[in-house]
């Protein structure tokens, strides 16, 4: 029996026996897990001083565990649910190695390196943003110019994906949900009757409007902690369901087994694998040193004692998510997978697909908040991040001094926000499916950039020539790798390095630390009383 | 301080590229390939080395030290 006749098949039933319908009870639950989103945002904003800093900041007030919980939360997005699932589904157990663990290396790195000297930075000298430090330490207004369209442009498309993969996810788990609404029938059967994608994107975008609008940096960061709790638990809850399921056994251990032992050998293994694209890999995770939205949750933090917890269990938490992801991609392409589940060509609807058909509509709902969880807690921090730019970067800087109250500048702030969330959204409508194949190119744009702030946090020798040799470098090499990749249409775009076979990345980062460094050497350093204002102490 | 730390994470990163089980399909415990083991290893030797560094190599007195210097600043203002 099809997908389709099944779905049809089962909604035809549940009519006639009087059921709720298909989905139903999905879309209720994922109702109730937005409103107490939205509940949140209110107890958090009752906390709101008033304060510009209170709003961007949290006041520096963010203690060990919610910095953990929201630089985690933030930090995985849906690909780490939904991608990790289909990843594994595609390429087998390598990716794990190759995305994860690399990560809580990697992270844990700049968090300790690169994110406590600028939580130092931040609170000594105000800033809420990099651009700000960027600016200061390079003695440089232009730069400020230079890289804020380039982190914008960014983040975009990293926003995108939140809201698009937002409304597909709802969409296709609800369906069924709305037979009889003509407006919410589509021609495929996965997704008819379920509520319609651009409305489910709305209605996330408006969740995480008003959490952040209401709650600022507070909302943000007690959402993200909520959110982290409910999908590192349904991940879980729903690898054990699967297993259950998929093996047919008393234990979970003999479950386990059995589905181990039913892993094709090429899944098990990483023989499809190039070694040297893998080592390469290794460059992406350096991407969260330039994120600014993780910046701004870095300068959060009441003391640098509140990144210990973040920087030892970071490592522990990806592998929390991941592993079980992993290993249930690996199990779909086993042949326990019972011949009445059509497996999805996109290897990113295969958790999905899997949870629709061997669960029951109440984890179903359940793990649907899970995914909307991760996406939502990377949406909130990447909205109030460009709110805070525009502010600071943008409209306060360039303004006459005293032109701006507080409060003012945080209605400007709320007001980006809204004009943000809106312009993502508009963007969103137009369905543009190369956009979730822009993912990799973003972090690919951000971890190029590392060699920036890391030169700017622990080299004297860096000039303002140096950083514009940097970024321009960075974005000539990035345009040029994009376009040849097809503007990401080519998702497996590798290149050939002496040789061996590495991920672009590896050559635009070269070309971005050799540009720093070769122009900075022969350009004149910044004053001598701007050093000393950021390496009068050895701090690390 | 930095010198402790580097060691120690090109160490992660040298055990990280395990060219040694590519193509080994064997399974621990009985349901896990032992390439998916091995890097869950590696995320527990990942965080086993942010503790040692936590417990060895933090800043010593960057709190006060920013927390004096950050009032310091507001007070000129």
């Amino acid at each position: 029996m099809s997908f389709v006749s099944l779905r049809t098949s089962s909604l035809t039933l549940a009519t006639e026996v009087g059921e709720a319908p298909a989905g139903l009870t999905e879309f209720w639950i994922i109702a109730g897990y937005l409103l107490l989103l939205i509940l949140l945002g209110f107890f958090a904003s009752r906390l709101f001083t008033g304060t510009k800093s209170d709003y961007q900041l949290a006041s520096h007030s963010i203690g060990p565990f919610l910095l953990l919980m929201s630089i985690f939360g933030t930090t995985m997005t849906a690909f780490a649910l939904l991608g990790s699932t289909g990843e594994a589904y595609k390429e087998g157990i390598g990716v794990y190695g190759m995305l994860a663990s690399s990560s809580g290396i990697i992270h844990s790195l700049c968090f300790f390196l690169v994110g406590i000297r600028l939580w130092s930075f931040g609170k000594r000298y105000g800033y809420a943003t990099q651009i700000q430090f960027f600016r200061d330490r390079l003695d440089s207004d232009l730069i400020g110019l230079l890289l804020f369209p380039i982190l914008v442009s960014l983040v975009i498309p990293y926003l995108l994906i939140g809201v698009m993969g937002s409304g597909t996810v709802i969409q296709t788990m609800t369906a069924g949900a709305f037979p009889d609404v003509q407006r919410f029938v589509t021609e495929s059967p996965a997704t008819s009757g379920g509520f319609p994608k651009e409305f489910g994107s709305l209605v996330v975008c408006c969740v995480v409007l008003s959490y952040v609008f209401f709650g600022g940096m507070r909302g943000t960061a007690w959402a993200n902690a909520f959110q982290t709790i409910v999908f590192m638990v349904l991940g879980v809850v729903t690898f054990c369901v699967i297993a259950s399921r998929l093996g047919g056994e008393e234990s979970l251990l003999d479950n386990l087994r059995k589905l181990g032992e039913a892993i094709p050998e090429d899944k098990a293994t990483r023989v499809e694998m190039s070694k040297t694209k893998f080592f390469s890999y290794l460059l992406i995770p350096l991407s969260v040193g330039m994120f600014p939205h993780l910046f701004q949750h870095w300068l959060t933090a009441k003391s640098a004692k509140s990144f210990r917890l973040s920087v030892v269990a970071h490592p522990l938490f990806i592998m929390i998510v991941w592993v079980p992801c992993v290993l249930i991609g690996v199990w779909a392409t086993s042949d326990l997978i019972p011949a009445n589940i059509p497996l999805p060509k996109n290897p990113n609807a295969v958790l999905t697909v899997l949870v629709k058909n061997l669960t029951g509509p109440i984890l179903g709902g359940l793990l649907t908040a899970g995914v909307l969880a991760a996406i939502m807690s990377s949406l909130d921090s990447q909205f109030l991040c460009i709110g805070t730019m525009f502010t600071n970067d943008i409209a306060t800087h360039y303004a006459k001094e005293g032109r701006f109250t507080d409060r003012q500048e945080v209605m400007l702030t709320r007001g980006f926000i809204i004009a943000i969330v809106a312009l993502t959204y508009w963007l969103s409508l137009f369905e543009s499916k190369s956009v979730f194949t822009l993912g990799v190119w973003c972090f690919t744009g951000f971890a190029s950039l590392f060699p920036l702030v890391v030169a700017a946090v622990y080299w004297r020798g860096l000039t303002k020539h140096g950083a514009f040799a940097c970024v321009l470098a960075t974005i000539g090499a990035w345009l040029y790798f994009f376009r040849e990749a097809g503007y990401g249409a080519n998702r497996t775009y590798t290149i050939d390095l002496l040789g061996h076979e590495v991920m672009p990345v590896a050559a635009i980062f070269a070309m971005s630390a050799i540009a720093l460094v070769g122009v900075s050497l022969v350009t004149s350093p910044p004053k001598e009383e701007t050093l000393r204002k950021f390496f009068s102490d050895d701090i690390i | 301080m930095l010198r402790f730390i580097w060691p120690l994470v090109i160490l992660l990163l040298i055990l990280h590229q395990d060219n040694w089980f590519w193509d080994d399909g064997t399974l621990v415990f009985g349901f896990i390939p032992v390439g998916l083991f091995y890097h869950a290893c590696i995320s527990v030797a990942a965080a086993t080395t942010w503790f040692l560094v936590v417990l060895f190599c933090w800043p010593k007195g960057l709190d006060e030290k920013v927390s004096h210097e950050s009032t310091k600043g507001e007070q000129s203002v």
